[in-house]
């Protein structure tokens, strides 16, 4: 019985971050449409760019290899399985003591690491360039991020995100400035591993100046299907994991009943939309950063990760 | 700055209202598809734009079709950056022997099921550029044609009348 709720809380998760993944990036589209004035696509296009993908031709090129095409449901899969253990709505997910927050951050950049693989395969110049920038943006937010979960770490005494998220929605953790610290450097990883504004812009056009979009460049039908949920579901899992982390308000706990879960749903699903919006607001009055200035803006989050784990050690007496 | 993001707060959106489908476009859309059945929702389609030897005078129409006046994206039609994304290509200018080659290829990489629009009256029957030692002609001597929108060039209102007889056609026939 124990074993059964537990895992129709996991499988209930799994399943919302796929289905809320196309909504929410047709909310900061339609977000980022009104910003400028525009009356924009419906919330529901994703779904239907979707659909339409997955019922086209998939082309290869002819230089393509097995990479090729396996690369897709690879980095889907992948992020999927980063996005489960991430907990939404409640915490205390059984998948969680399999990987802890480190292995989030390991499984993402094993899907990162795939996606540059393909953007190299076939050959053309426009993929090269975009995984020569992908691993660079990704080997200057990875360790930021590292220094966050650190601080999460120490807080909580474990690195296993589900029971940190208990302990920062227990609420006896208090205002620190190490949170604040985390808080910072967190919203400028976001910003770079989902390919946003400051750092990339995912409506461009220009292939010189993209990032993500030159290494997808290739991919048609299915395959461009299955990298466009897995950068949605990504999208999700950064905003879980800050909804989570700094802002575990209405949060249910494992042991709760149907009501706290069902108001921890509806406070999750509130929680990321307003992150969407906050988003797409943040990504409509910014410009994006020069490729070189991009070490910077992260150097800044390293920096405030770093800040936030030395406040803690001296705040403890070593 | 200050102003224009309070601006998107209390002001509603500046777009146009939806411009009627062109009767003509439609009634082409439905031969071409009579001739060549492809089955796709015209929901969601992508636009690939092709210059085979334009002015510029199409583009600059064509650009206009992403700003807040005009807004083609909420009809769900994006552009995007390659052939490979694409549903529609977009074609404008008579065909110059150093695009040929570019415009078949674009043609090639573009999965099926795939529409091609001329635009403007260079694409659609030849211009002053037609019989011409550098210009192979009208896009359809190159790929085959489903849709054409006239005028030199098209006003804006023109090819979001001549693209949504598409849609509808598309919707029509799924």
């Amino acid at each position: 019985m124990e074993l059964m709720h537990d895992l129709l809380l996991q499988g209930w998760q799994m399943v919302l971050v796929v289905l809320i993944a196309p909504w929410i990036t047709g909310v900061v589209r339609k977000t980022k449409a009104r910003m400028l004035r525009k009356q924009g696509p419906s919330v529901l296009q994703p779904y239907r760019d979707l659909r339409r993908l997955l019922s086209k031709e998939t082309l290869l090129a002819e230089n393509a290899s097995w990479l090729f095409r396996v690369a897709p449901y690879l980095i889907v899969s992948a992020t999927w399985v980063a996005a489960t253990l991430v907990p939404t709505f409640a915490t205390g997910l059984p998948f969680s003591w399999v990987a802890d927050l480190l292995a989030i951050v390991a499984i993402l950049a094993t899907a990162r690491f795939f996606l540059a693989l393909a953007g190299m395969d076939v050959g053309t110049s426009f993929g090269g360039i975009g995984s020569s920038r992908e691993m660079m943006i990704a080997s200057l937010a990875e360790p930021a991020m590292l220094f966050i979960v650190f601080t999460m770490a120490i807080l909580a005494g474990t690195t296993r995100l589900s029971t940190i998220a208990s302990v920062m929605a227990s609420g006896t953790m208090g205002i620190r400035v190490s949170i604040g610290l985390s808080l910072f450097a967190m919203l400028i990883v976001a910003l770079a591993e989902n390919a946003r504004i400051p750092v990339d812009n995912p409506a461009t056009h220009l292939e010189l100046t993209m990032v993500h979009e030159a290494m997808v460049l290739e991919y048609t039908g299915r395959h461009l299907a299955m990298i466009e949920i897995a950068a949605s579901i990504k999208l999700v899992l950064f905003l879980s994991l800050i909804s989570c982390l700094f802002f575990p308000l209405g949060m249910a706990q494992r042991e709760d009943g149907w009501l706290a879960m069902g108001i921890g749903l509806v406070a999750y699903l509130l929680k990321i939309n307003a992150l969407a919006c906050l988003l797409a607001i943040g990504e409509s009055v910014m410009a994006k950063m020069r490729v070189f200035r991009v070490a910077e803006l992260l150097s800044i989050a390293m920096l405030f990760g770093v800040l936030a784990v030395f406040l803690l050690f001296l705040s403890r007496g070593m | 700055m200050r102003t224009l993001f309070f601006d998107a707060f209390l002001h509603s959106p500046v777009t146009l209202a939806p411009p009627e489908p062109d009767p003509a476009a439609l009634a082409e859309v439905e031969r071409a598809l009579a001739v060549r059945p492809r089955h796709l929702s015209g929901q969601s389609l992508a636009i690939r734009q092709v210059d085979a030897g334009s002015c510029n005078g199409c583009e600059l129409e064509i650009h206009a079709l992403n700003n807040p006046y005009y807004n083609i994206e909420r009809f769900g039609m994006h552009f995007v950056a390659s052939p490979r994304h694409a549903d529609l290509l977009l074609v404008t200018g008579s065909v110059t022997h150093n695009m040929r080659t570019a415009l078949e290829r674009t043609f090639a990489a573009t999965p099926a099921p795939k529409w091609v629009v001329a635009v403007g009256d260079c694409a659609c029957q030849g211009c002053l550029f037609r019989e011409n030692y550098a210009c192979a002609g009208p896009v359809d001597r190159v790929v085959p044609v489903d849709l054409t929108i006239p005028g030199c060039p098209p006003s804006p209102t023109q090819l979001l009348s001549g693209l949504l007889a598409l849609q509808q056609a598309l919707n029509s026939n799924v």
